[in-house]
């Protein structure tokens, strides 16, 4: 018993990280690393950030939940879900307006997609998805939501607003760069420049039911290193100072 | 009960009675074949038919997907020549409850069918009637209670479809929005009071759609 308590403190623990669907392959990646140097087993729950913040307040067993915007993490916080203290904001990205790849559609700026061309616009939900109020948001700045409200196809997330438009069956649709990143089926028809775009960021923490708080902090803490920045950069994220 | 919930009640319910008129001949007719009928590769269409009862519905969605989409064999067909789309939109929700409730119509319709007493067809042919004749004045007379129970459970299982109704017309409030995929994106969205409005709706639905269902079935027309 001495030489168990002698060796590693902890014994191998199973992490449920509940993230974007944005950060699919950078976060699977990153996992791996982490995994392999740490013993412990992280599983991901990736969707919309909406539907895992809605999950986590029906008490689905999260330990680290990472959003794709401070909303879904500001209503957890109010209902006093998160640990305060581990909370950061790690990761920004920026929106493109991505087309398929043998699509003759040209757009070269935004207002393109109020033209009669484009019959509809895949977006992730904007009434709760991240990336979807993101793109609501820059449309309203940019004056076109009235003109393209009616054209819009809400989807359950930005990978479902990506394979829409990768399949063909929604021509023209507005997802994270670094989705559009991953995908060989789409290609960008205009990017949001990053000073007149929303403001984005990722924001993550340990969630208070966690069971295994310290091996929480202990990947959360990885996720800010520099070995994770550079994954996180390598798929195009911004990574916060 | 808001404006808006109505007009979704009234959406899903016009939507899945169309899409029951809809099948009705193909049902009627294939419930008369697999009733009346053998023929080599009759288990073959049998197990066709019940597909749709069995397969996961999302993935009935998909296969009708990829079938009705811009792409699709269907779908491109009816973009490219009359600019009409079927994928995300209500003629989507229509094709993909008419799918998802064909088999419950050909297997109800199917056991009235063959309650109906074969004598008396035979009787009616030794009389001179064509099978036409014998279809229309004795068979489907004599299975109508079965037939409009088939009806109203494909009526209800059209009301509750979710899976293939979401893969092939998405969620788009107010054009492709039903009950089911409404319950599911507005509880999602935090919007518990508007969820638990449609749940209770979903569940009298229901509840009135398979009651007078099995009343019609085990109601028989006597026939001596």
């Amino acid at each position: 018993m001495l030489a168990c308590f002698a060796g590693t403190t902890v014994w191998a623990v199973e992490l449920n990280v509940f993230a974007a669907a944005s950060l699919t392959d950078a976060l699977k990646e990153i996992g791996g690393a982490y995994e392999k140097q740490s013993g412990d087993k992280i599983s991901f729950n990736l969707g919309a950030s909406s539907l895992l913040a809605r999950q986590i307040e029906e008490g689905a067993p999260a330990d680290i939940f990472f959003s794709a915007d401070e909303a879904k993490m500001n209503g957890l916080a109010a209902k006093g879900l998160i640990s305060d203290a581990t909370r950061k904001s790690l990761l920004s990205n920026s929106l493109v307006i991505v087309t398929s790849s043998d699509s003759d559609l040209r757009i070269t700026s935004p207002a393109d997609l109020a033209g009669a061309k484009v019959r509809r616009i895949a977006l992730a939900d904007p009434k709760a998805v991240p990336a979807g109020i993101y793109s609501k948001t820059f449309l309203e700045q940019e004056k076109l939501w009235p003109a393209v409200e009616s054209r819009v196809v809400p989807v359950d997330n930005v990978r479902a607003a990506l394979a829409a438009v990768e399949s063909g069956n929604i021509e023209v649709g507005i997802v994270f760069k670094t989705d559009a990143a991953i995908s060989k089926k789409v290609k960008i028809a205009y990017e949001v420049p990053s000073q007149s775009g929303p403001k984005i960021s990722y924001p993550l923490a340990v969630l208070k039911q966690s069971r295994h708080a310290e091996s929480a902090s202990a990947f959360v803490k990885y996720l800010g290193s520099g070995d994770a920045a550079k994954v996180f950069d390598k798929y195009g994220f911004i990574v916060l100072k | 009960m808001t404006g808006a919930e109505w007009q979704l009640l009234w959406f899903t319910a016009w939507v899945s009675a169309i899409s029951t008129i809809l099948i009705l001949p193909f049902g009627l007719a294939t419930a008369w074949l697999l009733a009346r009928h053998d023929w080599p590769g009759k288990s073959l269409v049998e197990t066709l038919v019940s597909l749709p009862l069995v397969m996961p519905p999302v993935a009935t969605g998909l296969i009708l997907l990829k079938v009705l989409g811009e792409r699709g064999a269907v779908g491109g067909f009816f973009y490219r020549h009359f600019n009409v789309d079927i994928a995300f939109t209500w003629r989507g929700v229509l094709i993909a409850l008419a799918v998802m409730s064909f088999p419950l119509l050909v297997r109800s319709t199917r056991v009235a069918f063959e309650q109906v007493n074969p004598r008396l067809e035979q009787i009616a042919r030794t009389l001179g009637a064509s099978n036409s004749r014998v279809f229309w004045t004795i068979t489907l007379p004599l299975a109508s209670h079965g037939v409009i129970g088939g009806m109203l459970l494909a009526f209800a299982r059209a009301l509750g479809e979710f899976g293939a109704t979401i893969m092939v017309a998405g969620y788009i409030t107010g054009k492709t929005a039903t009950l089911s995929t409404e319950i599911y994106h507005s509880f999602n969205n935090g919007e518990d009071a508007h969820a638990y409005r449609l749940l209770g709706l979903s569940v009298a639905l229901a509840f009135l759609a398979v009651w007078s269902s099995e009343w019609f079935m085990r109601r028989r027309t006597s026939a001596r």
